[in-house]
């Protein structure tokens, strides 16, 4: 394996790790109400932004960043709250376009409140790159991959061991039925939208010290996180952290090998591709219900 | 405690309906509906396909908003409780067309049943009892609920019901789309759970089946109750055998 590919594979699944957190909190969102929160990448800059901001504050790195998770999460729990609820049974379509609403706000606000500016974060550990194969790996890729990999197993195994886990599918597969055992679905969806905010904070905040950020990093992250849940396959957890990888890297290997200006068109056209061979995508649920 | 008497019996009554109306936009699906079900009956509520039979049912357990009129549960007035109050009240239904948590397993759907208990050995004690209840069940536990057969789903389905520990049992439409064999081995584990003293308001379509082993029973017709009478009184009447029974 020749270096440079290796080099673009490393930086591929580091930022396909984020994609995968973003695209795990599209999902969450859609099973709980089948709506597509395109808010989902506020909260991806909410977190980088807010680390920055408590550092600048000179508050300690492990605070900064427990407040940079709970805070978005408080938005998410606000938007269903403000935004969501009070549209109770409107149409899907309507809910997402409120969605849209809620992320221009937030990003507005952010924009008055933080500035234009750019932001860099330091790495949370080393700066020294380490050599594997001729390329470099740096230490926040491993931050980057070995936090994304905890949160995958903890997601896992809150959603197949614990009862209440277990009540959020029962929802969103049969959400009458989960309300005839007592399950109040209405505090599912809020927990969805406080977990799917903090797994995007949690993203922003890895991806922070190697790419910066800023008020409008969002639109991006969040558009490409919702491409790599629907090329896993909507409503798939393991199907979105396959298709956050997948996108991340063949981002990476196209701006390395074609030109890095088509870098960001990439999962758009992927998105295309998988949708035309597999409409339900890669992991997608196949209908064999029994009626 | 309520004062209601239900025809020839004076059992004093666990839901009493007073004047019930439900609908969907301005289509009154339910209209001005009383009855009562007593404390360890078994009533059974016949009528036709779209007679609002389900919607009624669904006002009781809350997941339908009521219009007009009141539901009283053992003499409380719960017509504004949320589902999940009802439930822990003890009001647990088993839903028209099954409605198991197809993708989940068996062992899952009913330790959901279960959600609202708190006590693990309680709720494992009642699992078992409900694999003792229905051994397929136990057989299938590891298995997504959704590949069971029809049979095996409303069984699931009743199971589930069951591990809420309901002082009321609310059951829609348990015989639809089963083979008749299949319907008589429902039906009879329905009496079996009334002889443990579950109180228990079934609805049904198959209008020979539910009255012949109803205490009482209610005849509904685009939405309102026509008749009532015990279950033979109705099973005899000519009206309901020409209508119901195709006597």
């Amino acid at each position: 394996m020749s270096a440079q590919f290796l080099q673009l594979l490393f930086s591929g699944i580091t930022v396909g790790a984020t994609y995968a957190l973003a695209a795990l909190g599209f999902t969450l969102i859609y099973n709980a109400s089948n709506v597509i929160n395109f808010a989902q990448g506020e909260f991806i800059m909410l977190g980088g932004m807010l680390t920055v901001f408590f550092i600048h504050t000179g508050l300690p790195m492990p605070l900064a960043v427990a407040l940079a998770i709970v805070l978005p999460a408080g938005v998410g729990i606000l938007i269903e709250k403000l935004a969501i609820q009070p549209a109770k049974g409107a149409e899907v379509v309507a809910l997402i376009i409120i969605t849209i609403g809620a992320s221009l706000l937030i990003r507005g606000l952010a924009q008055v409140f933080f500035g234009k500016g750019s932001f860099g974060l330091e790495p949370f550990s080393s700066h020294a790159p380490i050599d594997i194969g001729g390329a470099v790996l740096l230490p926040q890729s491993l931050w980057v991959l070995a936090v994304t990999a905890l949160v995958v197993v903890m997601l896992w195994l809150f959603f197949s061991r614990t009862v209440m886990g277990k009540a959020i599918r029962a929802t969103s597969c049969n959400p009458l039925a989960a309300q005839l055992v007592g399950i109040d679905v209405h505090w599912v969806l809020l927990l969805s939208y406080a977990l799917s905010a903090a797994l995007g904070a949690i993203g922003g905040i890895l991806l922070t010290p190697l790419t910066m950020t800023s008020y409008d990093v969002g639109i991006m992250l969040g558009l490409k996180g919702f491409v790599a849940a629907v090329v896993g396959g909507l409503g798939s957890g393991l199907g979105a952290v396959l298709g956050g990888l997948l996108v991340g890297i063949i981002e990476a290997m196209s701006a390395g090998y074609l030109s890095s200006a088509y870098k960001d068109a990439v999962p758009f056209v992927l998105i295309f591709i998988i949708l035309f061979f597999l409409p339900r995508g890669l992991m997608g649920a196949k209908a064999t219900e029994r009626v | 405690m309520a004062t209601t008497k239900v025809s020839g019996g004076d059992t004093p009554m666990l839901l009493e309906i007073d004047g019930l109306s439900a609908g969907y936009g301005r289509i009154e699906a339910v209209r001005n509906v009383s009855l009562a079900v007593g404390r360890g009956q078994l009533v059974a509520l016949v009528g036709a396909n779209g007679a609002g039979k389900t919607t009624l049912l669904r006002t009781i357990s809350g997941v339908h908003r009521s219009s007009g009129g009141r539901v009283l549960f053992d003499g409380r007035d719960i017509t504004r409780h949320r589902p999940a109050e009802r439930v822990r009240l003890g009001i647990c239904q088993v839903p028209e067309g099954r409605q198991v948590f197809g993708p989940l397993s068996v062992a899952d759907n009913l330790r959901l049943g279960a959600y609202i208990g708190c006590d693990r050995r309680v709720i494992a004690d009642d699992m078992d009892r409900m694999y003792a209840l229905f051994p397929i069940l136990k057989q299938k536990a590891a298995l997504p609920a959704g590949t069971l057969s029809g049979g095996q789903q409303q069984m699931l389905a009743m199971a589930r019901a069951l591990m809420g520990r309901p002082r009321m049992l609310l059951l829609d439409e348990p015989s639809m789309g089963l083979a008749p064999l299949l319907v008589e081995e429902i039906l009879a584990a329905v009496n079996d759970l009334r002889k443990q003293g579950i109180t228990i308001f079934l609805i049904e379509q198959n209008a020979h089946a539910a009255l012949s082993i109803a205490d009482h029973g209610y005849v509904i017709e685009s939405g309102k109750v026509v008749l009532s009478g015990t279950g033979a009184e109705l099973l005899g009447n000519e009206q309901v055998r020409a209508a119901y029974l195709g006597i």
